[in-house]
């Protein structure tokens, strides 16, 4: 059927803030879906509350409403939009949840929109378990033997008939939120207590456990024509059990025989056209690696993470099929690169996906891996063997990983790595490793880790040519080959034969008089069957190069993305790294983009000229340099990432367009730094170095209290202490000299004033700053966890100006040409810098999207020479917007346990969401909602234990509280202060005072908020803080950790009739 | 670890990819295609329809999970030879009984691997099929361009995999009576009729239209098999003299038969069709199935008006013609693999179809 002509206005609905399970993805699949609606020439209306993503731009969708996804919300903008349609399956499970709520509730139907896609009785069936176990009872699809349990006792009861181990699973969660493996009654019980309260339903299935047993799954896809069509199936290297974003992927299956294969395809596509999905669909099979059973484990009736992995597997735009189908088109109607989309891609490489996960960052978190999903981000590599393809994901995890090895494991004894063999956690692959190193059998590794020998076999396979490269007297050919065709890097391999990577540059220079060079292949969904024009590649050893680096007398750029999605390194960043090469094309330059993310935007194949899957190091870079010869290369919008290998690109002799190596390594190296300061007369916080605690006593002494005190090498906010008194001195120096410090110790005079950040760009002459944003927590917390307010609320035109002229100043002085972002402070009147940095930043979409100015165009058409008073923004400050914008830090520490979610100088959030509004109050109160934190109203509940330097600035908030008829309760300290200064409250015993105490009044669900402020960053799991906090987390009580924050909260109350928010159209301001 | 290369195939036009080899080290001048599926390298390996033909796979991992001992379509497999990227030596799956080099050794088939696969795919695309020899490392390429120019492709691959003398398969409670004339028939296809409760006399190739009629079929179905269409003409003449009489199904070879039977023409293709993912188009129902296919010649379309057949298929990729019928003679066939193996299982319904042809013949008769 050709697409519906009865509908003219599509809403679509995006997944909102990243979290952990739900995370960039979902960028991706809202703009190709986006796009391929105004593609059809319809209108489209899109909602979704983070302000990071590329398809809340303006150019992607006609109108967007950056607001918060909840049921009010959407359906104001129903109500006024009036679409005659909305489209649910592409904002994961946020998105479907939203559109199921408005088809509940009415809304729907009021507004005489309809539901596109797959039915919603349809998204009923699949999400429901009980539904679904019937679906696929009458369908004869085997599904475990499960029961619902909405109460403890059911839960336990069920548990018994179905027989230990049992797994639950929470209805309705995010990644499978809240969700277990139990082995015994007692396991059951506190799983089942977390998993009853995650649920929104309260719901949980209790279920066989299946563990062993492999895990694959299908993408498939079905039109309304009832054609239904397999993408790809992939196989997790992770037997079930593992959360399958947690687990290493493999795509397409390496064990399945045809009849393996072809009985979980048919199965699945049985199961798609029992649902009637109508668009992509992913179902998960569970198969007995020693027979023929197998059991159906679920089914997402939506895009996914798994669909966009096997979009960029395949070469397969699933989301952009999906939304066609959703407007009536059906598969064979929906033109690809080279074929109808209703053909099933054949793959001829092997693609692995690997997960990326925040245990570097929280190295207190539990790092046990089950069903509930961890991992922030993904990364995949293509390469004609399984070997290849991993060791090439292993290097692009960014993780100080090169290979197979993790180094502190080499000296770990061997009866304790065939211990470690039976913890399921991110590094179990590597423990997998090292056992096979010791000598340990394939068969015992099998048996404990269920890992299939053919994976382990691979494993062998890796170990045996670094043992033939250590231990041959000369590197042959063949060696050689193998060694590269196993993705082995010139520096491992130097490694394993000189004892050093420092010989790379012979390795190369050998392996390349043999012939041994990489040639790229081209991933073009067809396995070379037809010809295709899809410019996407990776590389191999092989002897046919299909990626010639044609001259087309075009000046080639080459933009360096930014990898995979971690703390601190979000999908800001490959906002920028999109939104460059978009400016670069439009500029008449051919775009090369290389990066390894599968989530994202940027490594859709239709974005650059062309692209190169490929790990971000120097040597995989220089592969791609060495053949496209490009006229330059952009680092400044890939984030750290990126401008790591600024420095390789040079020495590769590469033209860096914009701010040069140098200049970058100015901004990051501290003496460097003081001295354009210096030069510049831009005052910083008074600091020294130490090495020992007498010295750093003194300094702080000299400087007073408090102080900032951290280690000197290492950057964004890593291992940083504010000290109060010398106890803290004393102690933190304890923790910090645990290790041998090569490098002196800063300590800084803590400035307790106002955070203010700005992004610029600068061409050399002139500055252009689109806006300056206030933080609402003080200096101390990473500004990527502070609420940011744009315009600024609190600034003076006089110290607006001081921070144009030092930000112009700066820039001119490292000689930035592009972007440049600088944190200042308002300190007692005088503006500070704290930190500049050359290059993008996490706030670049949020302020491009504010104030109307695209930076990162400008930034990439200034880096190409033009001048900013050519453009059409002007310089200097660019003029404010008469509205406010909140942009408020989301976390995901439901998902990590053990974690303190205290904020500090280290970046604790996954995402961000916007609200945006007329007044400063009103644009809080949507952020706060957005980011699903609830404010308390007359009649709440509030805890307030903060710590003692806290204790004067928390009455004020405490009496704002009280007068809106808010009751306070309080810990003893906090408790008798504020009683002291006439703030009614009642007294809560803290943890070790004994019950009823703190945890019981928060388990028991009356109490609305909790203000905690941390005595130390580094407060240990079994502090009352540290417990009070995490059970705060686990019963979804919103807790702030900052007195800033809880003033924020505060200053709501002067909004009477908060129903009165509208949404806006931020193409209409 | 591997040694030195020591294997290579040579193309017409000079081509040289060297590799190690596995599985029979003879040479041997086949002709030259490559199979895109990802899965069934078995049922491929013991397809007769590609007796004399070397396959290229362009997945590139082969041998992941063994050989089993229940996947077979030929007792005695007649491939060419194989040409693979990466052979893994050390299977993994339950049912594995032995690796693939050693079933490719013991059937004396030669097979190489750490070629470029897809450089190899690219050349049959834009070149098309052609001959190659698969030799030692060693031979100078003046002689195996030599041995390429001088062998003829033999032209009785049909005679030399089907059966001798006619063999039963019998199921309980048979329903109809199928008589399959083998031309190299897949078992799967036996093993599909079976299920539906067919049993099935299979019948050497050139068995006259006479002899087929004294077994009393309810059916008659024509297998596919290797080779030219155009040489199997007894099987064309069969199908001349019984059209009309026994509904009628054809696989492939045998649908290109019936093709020809009718007065309609073939063609040889470029490169052919070979793989488990081309959407074909059934025009009476407006479904689209994804289909297993391996063929190398194709109806032409034109050539079907007026000899009382329709198109009922169509390739959606490229257009060629994937099915046709004679509803008045209830005869039908399509060019695609409704028995997978490999390949996707959308196209089992041609069976039941079948078996409504058969049903309705039956009760035609009773009439």
């Amino acid at each position: 059927m050709p697409k519906r002509e009865d509908l003219k206005k599509i809403l679509v609905i995006g997944s909102g803030p990243i979290v952990i399970g739900q995370a960039a993805e979902f960028d991706y699949a809202g703009t190709q879906a986006c796009l391929a609606l105004k593609e059809e020439g319809y209108e489209v209306v899109l909602c979704n509350s983070n302000p990071a993503t590329i398809m809340t731009d303006t150019s992607v969708a006609d109108k967007v409403y950056m607001e918060p996804l909840t049921l009010e919300y959407v359906s104001k903008i129903l109500r006024y939009e009036r679409p005659d349609a909305v489209l649910p399956g592409i904002g994961g499970q946020t998105g479907l949840n939203l559109a199921m709520s408005l088809e509940r509730k009415g809304v729907l139907k009021e507004c005489r929109a309809e539901l596109l896609g797959t039915p919603s009785e349809s998204i009923r069936r699949a999400e429901d378990r009980e539904l679904f176990k019937e679906l696929c009872e009458s369908l004869g699809e085997p599904v475990l033997p499960s029961e619902i349990a909405s109460s403890m006792e059911e839960g336990l009861q069920a548990a018994e008939r179905i027989g230990y181990p049992v797994v639950l699973r929470p209805a309705f969660t995010l990644g499978g939120t809240g969700g277990g493996f139990a082995d015994n009654e007692e396991e059951c019980r506190e799983l089942l207590r977390n998993a009853l309260r995650l649920s929104p339903v309260s719901q949980v299935l209790v279920e066989k456990s299946i563990k062993g047993y492999k895990e694959i799954e299908y993408e498939v896809m079905r039109d309304s024509a009832d054609t239904a069509i397999t993408i790809c199936n992939m196989e997790n290297v992770d037997p079930v059990g593992i959360h399958t974003g947690d687990s290493i992927v493999v795509c397409p299956s390496q064990t399945l025989t045809n009849k393996e294969y072809h009985m979980l395809r048919d199965a699945a596509l049985r199961i798609i056209r029992a649902l009637k999905i109508e668009g992509g669909c992913n179902v998960q099979f569970a198969l007995d690696p020693l027979s023929f059973q197998y059991y159906v484990i679920e089914v997402n009736p939506r895009v996914s993470r798994s669909s966009a992995l096997a979009s960029k597997a395949s070469g397969y735009p699933i989301a952009r099929v999906s939304a066609k189908i959703a407007v009536g088109m059906t598969l064979d109607e929906i033109p690809l690169a080279n074929t109808p989309a209703c053909f099933e891609p054949a793959l001829d490489y092997v693609v692995t996906k690997m997960p990326r996960f925040p245990f570097d960052k929280f190295y207190t978190a539990d790092n046990r891996l089950g069903t509930q999903m961890k991992a922030t981000g993904e990364v995949m590599a293509i390469a004609p063997n399984f070997e290849g393809a991993l060791m090439k994901a292993i290097r692009s995890l960014e993780l100080n990983v090169k290979a197979l090895r993790l180094p502190k494991l080499v000296d770990v004894p061997t009866y304790e790595i065939e211990e470690k063999l039976k913890n399921i956690d991110d590094e179990r692959i590597f423990v997998i490793a090292e056992a096979l190193r010791r000598g340990i059998s394939m068969e015992e590794i099998n048996s404990i880790t269920k890992v299939d020998l053919w994976f382990l076999e691979r494993y062998q396979a890796i170990i045996d040519t670094e043992n033939a490269i250590q231990n041959a007297p000369s590197l042959t050919p063949e060696l050689l080959l193998r060694a590269k065709e196993f993705g082995f890097t010139d520096s491992h391999i130097s490694f394993l034969h000189k004892g050093d990577d420092s010989h790379a540059k012979e390795i190369k220079a050998l392996r390349e008089s043999f012939g041994v060079k990489p040639a790229f292949k081209m991933v073009d969904t067809c396995a070379a069957e037809f010809d295709a024009e899809t410019p996407y590649y990776y590389s191999t050893y092989d002897q046919e190069n299909e990626a010639e680096g044609v001259d087309n007398g075009l000046r080639k750029v080459l933009v360096l993305g930014s990898g995979p999605i971690r703390i601190g390194q979000g999908i800001e960043f490959d906002y920028c790294s999109v939104h460059s090469v978009w400016a670069l094309k439009k500029m008449g330059c051919e775009t090369i983009i290389i990066n390894n993310n599968p989530e994202t935007v940027s490594t859709d194949f239709d974005i650059a000229d062309k692209l190169y899957f490929e790990p971000l190091t120097p040597e995989d870079v220089q592969n791609v340099v060495e053949l496209e010869k490009p006229w330059g290369a952009v680092v400044q919008f890939g984030g750290q990432t990126a401008i790591k290998l600024a420095k390789a690109l040079t020495e590769m002799g590469v033209r860096l367009l914009g701010t040069s190596a140098e200049g970058i390594d100015a901004a990051e190296d501290r003496e460097r730094f003081d001295e354009v300061l210096n030069t510049c007369g831009i005052p910083r916080a008074k600091g020294t170095t130490v090495f020992t605690t007498e010295e750093a006593l003194k300094a702080a002494h000299e400087l007073g209290y408090p102080v900032l005190v951290r280690p000197s090498y290492v950057l964004g906010g890593q291992g940083m202490e504010i000290a109060y008194s010398d106890r803290n001195i004393v102690d933190f120096m304890q923790i910090i000299n645990m290790t041998v410090q090569e490098h002196p110790i800063l300590v800084d005079k803590y400035l307790m004033g106002r955070e203010l950040e700005v992004d610029g760009v600068f061409d050399g002459e002139d500055i252009l700053i689109p806006g300056i944003m206030e933080h609402v927590e003080r200096a101390g917390i990473h500004s990527g966890d502070s609420i940011s307010v744009y315009p600024p609320l609190h600034i003076s035109e006089e110290h607006k100006k001081t921070i144009l002229e030092d930000t112009k100043n700066m820039a001119r002085e490292l000689g930035v040409v592009g972007l440049i972002n600088a944190q200042y402070i308002l300190y007692n009147d005088e503006i500070y810098v704290i930190e500049v940095n050359p290059r993008s930043s996490r706030t670049i979409p949020y302020i491009s999207k504010v104030t109307g100015v695209p930076i990162v165009e400008v930034a990439t058409r200034v880096i190409l020479g033009e001048k900013l008073k050519d453009m059409e923004f002007g310089t200097g400050l660019y003029p404010e917007a008469s509205y406010y914008a909140v942009k408020m830090p989301v976390f995901s520490f439901e998902k990590l346990t053990d974690v303190d979610i205290a904020m500090g100088p280290e970046m604790k959030s996954t995402g961000e969401c916007l609200g945006i509004a007329e007044s400063y109050p009103q644009a809080l109160l949507k952020a706060f909602k957005g980011a699903n934190m609830k404010v308390p109203k007359k009649g709440g509940r509030i805890i307030v234990t903060v710590k003692d330097e806290d204790k004067n600035e928390i009455v004020p908030i405490a009496k704002g509280f009280e007068e809106m008829g808010i009751e306070l309760l309080a810990t003893r300290g906090t408790c008798e202060h504020l009683r002291k200064h006439g703030v009614e409250c009642t007294l809560v015993n803290k943890i070790k005072e004994g019950s009823p105490n703190i945890e019981d009044l928060i388990r028991s669900g009356s109490i609305n908020l909790i203000i905690n402020t941390p005595a130390s960053r580094h407060e240990s799991t079994q502090t009352d803080g540290f417990k009070i906090r995490r059970c705060a987390v686990e019963h979804s009580v919103p807790c702030v950790t900052a007195v800033d924050t809880a003033h924020a909260m505060l200053t709501i109350r002067e909004l009477s009739h908060s129903e009165d928010l509208v949404p806006i159209d931020v193409t209409t301001i | 670890m591997a040694g030195e290369m020591n294997r290579k195939i040579v193309l017409e036009d000079g081509a040289e990819y060297p590799g190690w080899g596995f599985g029979a080290t003879c040479d041997r001048v086949c002709e030259l295609v490559f199979n895109t599926s990802m899965v069934g390298y078995q049922e491929i390996v013991s397809d007769p329809s590609y007796t004399d033909q070397m396959v290229v796979m362009t997945y590139p991992l082969m041998g992941n999970y063994g050989m089993t001992d229940e996947d077979y379509e030929t007792r005695i497999p007649t491939l060419g030879g194989l040409v693979v990227r990466d052979y893994c030596d050390t299977p993994s799956n339950f049912r594995s009984a032995k690796t693939l080099g050693e079933v490719l050794e013991e059937y004396q088939i030669p097979g190489i691997y750490g070629v470029d696969t897809r450089a190899i795919a690219r050349s049959i695309r834009d070149l098309g099929t052609r001959k190659v020899l698969i030799c030692d490392i060693s031979m100078p390429k003046k002689w195996a361009l030599d041995i390429l120019r001088r062998t003829e492709m033999p032209r009785d691959q049909v005679a030399r995999v089907s059966c001798q003398k006619p063999w039963y398969a019998r199921t309980a409670n048979p329903k109809y009576h199928v008589v399959a004339v083998d031309c190299g028939m897949k078992l799967n296809i036996v093993r599909s009729f079976k299920a539906r409760g067919c049993n099935v006399t299979v019948v050497p190739w050139n068995t006259s239209a006479q002899a087929i009629e004294r077994l009393h079929p309810d059916g008659i179905f024509l297998s596919n098999g290797p080779g030219d269409p155009e040489d199997a003409v007894p099987v064309i003449q069969a199908v001349r003299t019984l059209r009309g009489k026994y509904p009628m199904f054809g696989i492939c070879l045998g649908h290109q038969i019936i093709g020809l039977a009718y007065g309609a023409k073939t063609q040889k293709l470029k490169f052919g069709h070979r793989g488990g993912n081309h959407p074909v188009k059934d025009l009476t129902t407006g479904r689209v199935e994804i289909t297993s296919q391996n063929h190398s010649y194709a109806v032409v379309p034109d050539s079907v008006e007026g000899t009382g057949l329709e198109i009922t298929h169509i390739n959606l990729l490229d257009n060629t013609v994937e099915g046709i019928a004679c509803p008045r003679d209830r005869v039908f066939s399509v060019q695609y693999h409704p028995e997978s193996a490999p390949g996707p299982q959308d196209s089992g319904y041609l069976f039941d179809r079948f078996l409504d042809a058969m049903k309705e013949a039956k009760s035609h008769a009773k009439a």
